[in-house]
């Protein structure tokens, strides 16, 4: 995450100090991506470094007050024009994780499953009960309303990709099974693994 | 605290054998005076079967149901149907509306049945209108609605007067974003205000409003959550 250009981009609102700047920040983002002071001390003497920003004079209690420059002005200009990368796709660990349990022998797959699902539906509710508190009109609480919103849209993808996953893992073992398969490798075992796991009978499956 | 509504080993199998289908293995399933719940699981699971029976609409193959402490299987159908007018409110998967009636006269119909006067009914009736944001459509015909205006005209006529069950089939599944998200306010309140709500559906975004989500899969429930842990993460700052 960019906290070198949200920093800036409030310094362009107004001169401030560092701890006003973290207090600024997560007011806007409620508190979502907490910052520690040292790291907002830190990205100020880079942005002082690269011409962005300039520290001087202090207030009364000596905090030594932070301004922009022109050249930072142009960079917060660049940032919000400019589209977030998506080039590299981030670690997913979720994804990873599955990747694995579907080929690594003996794993109960339906299982992994399930516990995401419930655990990522339940940082959904949480999510939701933020937002029902988070009614009032005013700029600042609008955008933590839309963080949460960003997190709300994000948890609910994961929760259409478990399901997606589920459902296509079933199907493949529903298949495997039509084939009357004789294969034994680490793969069917796997689908067998994962039909044992779903609680799903012989009978079950004729039915279908 | 009494549930308003308590299925017991539900069990409900559809056709004869060797054709039989279990859609509902032996579901037991409480929701509480000012809880809402949400059902989730794949398509064929067995959420809209729960729900009928819930709702008195469909009758076990073994198993009971109570609302409010009254067993529905004692109840003749008169009573049955009683219930349903007065105590529960059901949005069905398609709307049910009927195509004959303007939107008020719709979510009149049930509160006339039950002897309501018609000016009361009607006035109720624009109320719910209003409280699903289209109090401008009450007199206009299903056929002449959106999907959405219709689907809306049928939750209105689920949460019209005081009921105390509200059950509703993917009352979301034809409003955008924006309008899924105020129905979901709506029968939000509706709980809050001490009604028993469930709600089936396949969004994830909309199970989140509930206070307990249940997961069904091949007419069993697998899995649940949440509950009791609100006060938890109400104070993000203390992570
Ligand atoms: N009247 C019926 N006769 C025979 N089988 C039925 C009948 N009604 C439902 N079923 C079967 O019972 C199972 C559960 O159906 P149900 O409608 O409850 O699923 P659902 O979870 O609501 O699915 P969807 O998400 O698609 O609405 C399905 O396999 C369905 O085919
Ligand atoms: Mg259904």
């Amino acid at each position: 995450m960019s906290v070198k250009h949200a920093l800036l981009a409030l310094l362009e609102q107004e001169p401030m100090y560092g701890y006003q700047l973290r207090a600024e920040f997560e007011q806007r983002t409620g508190t979502t991506w907490p910052l520690n002071v040292g790291q907002v001390y830190t990205t100020l003497s880079r942005l002082e470094r690269d011409g962005l920003a300039q520290g001087g004079g202090e207030d009364t209690e000596g905090h030594v007050i932070y301004r922009i420059t022109d050249a930072g002005r142009d960079e917060v200009a660049t940032w919000f024009t400019t589209p977030v990368a998506r080039t590299q796709p981030p670690r997913d660990e979720l994804a990873i994780k599955l990747a694995l349990a579907v080929t690594v022998p003996g794993v109960d797959v339906a299982t992994v499953i399930q516990q995401q699902r419930s655990a990522t539906m339940a940082a959904l509710q949480d999510y939701t009960r933020l937002k029902r508190q988070a009614t009032g009109t005013a700029r600042a609480e609008l955008a933590w309303s839309l963080v949460l919103d960003s997190l709300v849209f994000a948890a609910e993808a994961e929760v259409r990709w478990l399901d997606h996953c589920e459902a296509r893992l079933r199907r493949a073992a529903a298949e495997l099974d039509v084939q009357n398969s004789r294969l034994t490798d680490g793969t069917s075992s796997v689908k067998r693994e994962f039909r044992r796991s779903t609680g799903e009978t012989h009978a079950d499956r004729t039915r279908r | 605290m009494t549930a308003v509504l308590q299925l017991t080993d539900v069990v409900r199998v559809h056709g004869e054998a060797p054709h039989e289908v279990q859609a509902l293995r032996g579901v037991s399933f409480a929701a509480y005076a000012g809880e809402l719940v949400a059902v989730m699981g794949p398509s064929g699971s067995g959420k809209s079967t729960l729900l009928t029976i819930a709702g008195g609409l469909d009758q076990p193959t073994s198993g009971a149901v109570t609302v409010e402490g009254v067993d529905l299987a004692r109840l003749g159908q008169p009573e049955r149907a009683r219930m349903r007018r007065t105590s529960i409110g059901y949005v069905f998967q398609g709307f049910n509306l009927i195509p004959a009636l303007t939107a008020a006269e719709n979510v009149a119909l049930p509160r006339e049945l039950d002897g309501v006067a018609p000016r009361q009914a009607r006035a109720e009736a624009r109320q719910a209108l209003e409280e699903v944001g289209i109090p401008h459509l009450a007199d206009r015909f299903p056929d002449d609605m959106s999907g959405g205006q219709q689907q809306r005209v049928a939750i209105a006529r689920a949460v019209v007067a005081e009921r105390r069950l509200i059950l509703a089939d993917e009352p979301t599944g034809a409003l955008d974003t924006e309008t899924g998200e105020e129905i979901l306010r709506l029968l939000r309140a509706r709980c809050d205000a001490g009604a028993a709500g469930v709600l089936v559906t396949h969004e994830a975004r909309h199970a989140a409003w509930a206070d307990r989500v249940v997961f069904l899969r091949d007419g069993v429930v697998v899995d649940e959550t949440g509950a009791d842990r609100a006060e938890t993460l109400t104070e993000p700052a203390a992570r």
